[in-house]
């Protein structure tokens, strides 16, 4: 993995992911380890994404690295009209890695072309956004013992949520059973489908959240979004039918675990917050040991 | 019979026929060919008559043999095509073109929102191949695919 750029989920073999959760858990036991102590890694945001950017420079600063680049885009030589091409080759010359969040689909792979230095990329539009998939497989993970053999829920935006379609990649090399819960307008696309039924694994679409309650390990809540919706009316008639209520978990299995990739807007009531079975705010601190063992790993300090 | 058919559009002495293009495709197997600008006589045909295709264009490029990954790209628009390599009035070789494995340059992404539509950067695609014998293109850069429907040539 050293000095392999982490552009796309798709990158990482299954046992490559294992390796990287297994990092994962070594920092969260021992967060503050001197690895980075002289490197410099640039954490470049053509858009602003307060909460994956503080994941990545608290994960850099634990390790005791030094973080140079800039939050937006605002003031620098790209508004200018610089290339992605000049800004990469330009900042590689200055770091030892590059983490990078930009609003163009695919261009995390392109920077990885150009970069003489390893890229992560920190989400590129609606592609890929990998880190955020490792954490939900090391939530998982942590909260089930395995990845293997689970029922893995997903509920809401399945068409455009790109966390769901990299975690349905990924969780379709751990032999999981999927139930895939949204509106008829919503669904997911036909290519992961594909990739489930590739693996030869089962799933099922459901329009309805409460009867799938009872048999899930996971269950993973997304965001629906009033403008993907054509007709405002549409938004109005499914919005509660996704709507996750305490009093809904009462069948929920004991073991049975909420995942929400955050910020949420109305998806899930306040009041399974202090239920056990919600783990979505622990889940978004699982970030930080994830993106230390991706960095750790990627500059062939683990 | 079948070498008289051949003659409609004149006959090459040494060169690259390729027969059963559909009608409406041969300028854009021209093109992706990359034969306009170079010095090779090229002679086509448009709406000839065909008994398996109803109507039918062939193209004819002469003194040039092209590799088959070269060849192969034209299957996007003519997967129908056969090539016929012809060395001194005779033919030497005759294939179907097979779907090549990726293309580069010559298709753009039907994504708007793609690095190859932002910045100056080549297209990339690896070919799928449906149940359906349809073809579609797998962006290297935004994992989307583009369907032959949405294909836009360079
Ligand atoms: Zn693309």
């Amino acid at each position: 993995m050293k000095n392999k750029s982490l552009v796309s989920i798709n990158d990482f073999s299954r046992d490559e992911m294992i390796q990287i959760l297994d990092i994962a858990e070594d920092f969260e036991r021992q967060p503050h380890q001197n690895l980075l102590q002289g490197r410099v890694i640039a954490s470049l945001f053509f858009e602003p994404s307060t909460r994956t950017r503080l994941s990545f420079e608290s994960a850099i600063h634990q390790l005791g690295g030094t973080v140079i680049g800039f939050s937006s885009t605002a003031g620098t030589s790209v508004q200018k009209g610089e290339s992605l091409k000049d800004t990469i080759t330009m900042v590689a010359s200055y770091s030892d890695l590059i983490v990078m969040r930009n609003p163009i689909d695919g261009s995390a792979r392109y920077a990885s072309e150009v970069s003489k230095v390893p890229i992560i990329n920190a989400g590129d539009g609606a592609n890929q956004h990998p880190t955020q998939c490792m954490l939900d497989l090391y939530s998982i993970r942590k909260t089930q013992g395995t990845l293997e053999n689970l029922e893995v829920t997903f509920v809401g935006d399945l068409k455009y949520g790109r966390t769901v379609h990299s975690l349905v990649t990924a969780l379709s090399k751990f032999n999981t059973k999927f139930n895939l819960v949204s509106p008829v307008e919503l669904k997911l696309p036909s290519a992961y489908k594909r990739y489930i039924k590739e693996a030869k694994l089962e799933y099922n679409q459901y329009t309805e959240l409460n009867e799938v309650i009872p048999q899930s390990d996971i269950i993973y809540m997304t965001r629906v979004q009033r403008e993907r919706f054509p007709d405002p009316i549409e938004y109005e008639k499914v919005k509660n039918s996704y709507l996750l209520k305490n009093s809904m978990l009462e069948k929920a299995k004991q073991n049975c675990r909420i995942l929400h990739p955050l910020p949420r807007v109305n998806e899930i009531s306040t009041d399974v917050d202090d239920n056990p079975m919600a783990y979505y705010f622990q889940q978004a601190q699982n970030g930080v040991y994830v993106r230390q063992a991706l960095i750790a790993a990627i500059l062939g300090l683990k | 019979m079948e070498k008289r058919k051949e003659l409609i559009v004149s006959a090459l002495k040494n060169g690259t026929v390729i027969d059963h293009i559909p009608a409406d495709k041969v300028f854009q197997v021209i093109k992706i060919l990359d034969v306009e600008n170079s010095k090779n006589q090229i002679y086509f045909g448009i709406n000839l008559e065909s008994k398996k295709y109803g109507s039918k264009g062939i193209v004819k490029i002469s003194d040039k043999f092209f590799e088959d990954e070269e060849i192969n790209k034209i299957a996007l628009v003519a997967p129908t095509a056969t090539l016929i390599e012809i060395e001194d009035f005779e033919v030497i070789n005759k294939t179907n073109v097979k779907t090549p494995k990726s293309v580069e340059k010559i298709v753009k992404c039907f994504n708007p929102n793609c690095v190859t539509n932002k910045e100056e950067v080549p297209t990339r695609f690896k070919v799928l191949k449906e149940d359906d014998g349809s073809i579609k293109l797998a962006c290297r850069y935004c994992e989307k695919n583009t369907s032959q429907d949405n294909m836009i040539f360079f």
